[in-house]
């Protein structure tokens, strides 16, 4: 080796002990399972339970996030004010809580015993053992990875765009549909995928507020817990199943992404 | 008629303007970047409210602070083109022009969409995105766009300068002629003095948030009021056709008459620029001496000193402008009402086809 080459060698040998670290453990899921025993265990009905409300209770979360979190991101991109930064801070704050500090949070504030538990069961609401519980959960961990991905997307949006479109006669809420959301797009879609991924692997704040019962908020990730001492191959179909989705997620946020510098972004 | 008065402190510029236009006429504001002209634009269009200020299209109040009216800028009808045209980069040509029209089924937007972009040449682009379009493309959609929606006042912010020299003077060329049939009056912006003159039926020069001189682009050049008016108003711009002249000359004939030549290559109608600072003057019957190819016999209309320089105001048909030094002057002994001879070379002319 000369002593040029030392650099790019050294590179690619950190490169190479990342990428098998990173990937052995993912692979290894597929290889330990047989293609036919993945294909049982998951006609097991605990498992078919679980699958199905990873993606309803995910399903609805995502619904909420975006409907509530689009907005409040624009506003956060478009509008300068006191105690902004402390704003956003706040909003990111679920980032970096620990997933039991989240859980914990929760039971304390919409909790049976939380500061607000009274109100939430006078508005007839079940939350704690209960689905709806586990779609408070997730929308608490996952919102921020969306809020901060489609602010920034809007941030990234012309200014002038929106100025044009008042010009021309369109009040700001029609500018925002029909321009910022459009135009900020690729963002706002690789934000939701995250927020999705993230959502679907949520597991402390889940277990601790909402409790893991079969078919009610026992979703894949609490599965694949409840069963790994007592059903290996169980918990590691499962854990293949989640594995494929999570990669078409993280694919499909590649390809919008990829779309956009080809021209090929959705409308 | 379009009526603006504003005062506003942009950061370390104070904006302190007024400014009227008339029905279709089209004011240019002229001046270097960071002077307020964008923001003057902005006043007008609703986008920048200013602490004091009024503004008011056609009769009708748009702003006026001291009455906390402001109307919003989804309601002025203003048409805008920004600087960077401002495109939806989701739409096709055909759906940004018919963006502002609404309540229309979508056969009529695209009818009304189409029918401007023909009076564009662009009507085999409309279903082309702003990306795929070329830089004149762009400026005539966003044009297009502006005017889809029959606006009471027209906004250009720099609409030629993201152009590259080639396509400029045909843009331009363009502009003027929508401008011409425009009833709306039109406030125009540019860093460029050549280009407001081309465009603007006024030009107003502006310096640190204010307009410093406000006339006809001739009177500019003739009678700045500050070294700053001089230094921007540079050339000065005549019209004229042009032919192949000897010598692998260009030979063009002034509108109004006289003739001189040029090292510009060009055929037709044409626009000659010079800078004052190129001409020479002499005293009117002397023997031509010297290499200066064009000589035009003018008469001194005014004599304006601009500091160390001073600015002599020539009649021609055409109005020419000569800045000499004041020793020159008293050396000549010239006083206004007489008649000189305008001097310089075939090399100093520039030329621009139209």
């Amino acid at each position: 080796m000369t002593r040029r080459a030392w650099f790019p060698a050294l590179l690619a040998v950190c490169l190479a002990v990342a990428l098998t670290f990173l990937t052995l453990p993912v692979v290894a899921i597929f290889i330990d399972s047989s293609p036919g025993e993945l294909i049982a265990s998951l006609g097991e009905p605990g498992a078919l339970d679980a699958l199905w409300l990873s993606l309803k209770a995910t399903g609805a979360s995502i619904a909420l996030i975006l409907v509530i979190g689009t907005p409040a991101a624009y506003l956060l991109a478009t509008r300068s004010f006191r105690g902004k930064a402390i704003v956003v801070t706040l909003v990111e704050l679920p980032l970096v809580l620990p997933p039991a500090v989240a859980g914990i949070a929760l039971l304390a504030s919409v909790g049976p015993s939380g500061i607000l538990g009274g109100a939430v069961e006078a508005a007839g609401l079940q939350l704690s053992f209960a689905t709806a519980g586990v779609v408070v959960a997730l929308t608490f961990v996952a919102s921020p990875f969306y809020v901060r991905q489609a602010m920034a997307a809007f941030v990234a949006v012309d200014r002038a765009l929106l100025d044009a479109s008042r010009t021309l006669g369109a009040s700001e809420a029609r500018g925002f549909v029909h321009v910022m959301i459009p135009v900020a797009l690729p963002g706002l879609a690789a934000g939701s995928a995250l927020a999705l991924g993230r959502a679907l692997g949520e597991f402390g704040a889940t277990l601790m507020f909402a409790g893991s019962f079969q078919g009610v908020t026992q979703t894949v990730p609490l599965a694949i817990y409840d069963r790994f001492s007592t059903d290996f191959d169980s918990a590691l179909a499962l854990s293949a199943v989640l594995v494929a989705v999570s990669a078409a997620i993280l694919l499909s946020v590649k390809l919008v992404q990829g779309g956009e510098a080809l021209g090929l972004a959705p409308r | 008629m379009l009526r603006v008065e504003a005062r506003h402190q942009l950061g370390d510029l104070l904006l302190d303007v007024e400014l009227a236009v008339d029905r279709g006429e089209c004011l240019a504001l002229a001046g270097p970047s960071g002077a307020g002209k964008t923001s003057i634009l902005r006043v007008a269009a609703g986008l920048l409210r200013p602490e004091r200020g009024r503004v008011a299209a056609n009769g009708d109040a748009w702003l006026d602070t001291e009455r906390g009216l402001d109307v919003p800028a989804e309601q002025r009808r203003c048409g805008y083109v920004f600087q960077h045209y401002a495109l939806f980069p989701h739409l096709s040509a055909w759906q940004n022009v018919a963006y502002p029209l609404r309540g229309l089924s979508r056969t009529e937007r695209r009818a009304r969409a189409t029918e401007l972009l023909e009076r564009f040449g662009l009507a085999g682009r409309a279903d082309a995105r702003p990306h795929t379009l070329s830089g004149g493309e762009r400026q005539r959609v966003a044009v297009a766009r502006a005017l889809a929606r029959a606006p009471e006042v027209l906004l250009l912010d720099e609409p030629l300068s993201a152009l590259d020299a080639r396509t400029r003077a045909a843009a331009a060329r363009e502009l003027a002629g929508v401008l011409r049939e425009s009833e709306a009056p039109t406030l125009l912006v540019t860093h460029d003095f050549t280009e407001a003159a081309q465009l603007g039926d006024r030009v107003g020069i502006i310096d640190r948030g204010c307009v410093v001189q406000l006339g006809t682009p001739s009177e500019l050049a003739a009678t700045p009021r500050s070294a700053f008016v001089a230094d921007f108003t540079g050339a000065v711009v005549l019209t004229g056709v042009a032919s192949r002249g000897r010598g692998g000359l260009t030979r063009v004939e002034l509108d109004g008459g006289g003739t001189i030549t040029s090292t510009d290559a060009g055929e037709g109608a044409v626009a000659v620029s010079v800078y004052p600072w190129e001409i020479a003057i002499e005293p009117a019957g002397e023997e031509p001496h010297g290499s200066a190819e064009n000589r035009l016999s003018a008469e001194v209309v005014s004599i304006t000193t601009v500091g160390n320089r001073v600015r002599l105001a020539l009649t021609r048909p055409q109005p020419l402008v000569a800045e000499v030094t004041l020793i020159s002057v008293e050396r000549l002994g010239l006083h206004a009402g007489d008649q000189v001879v305008a001097a310089w070379k075939a090399s100093a002319t520039r030329l621009v086809v139209m």
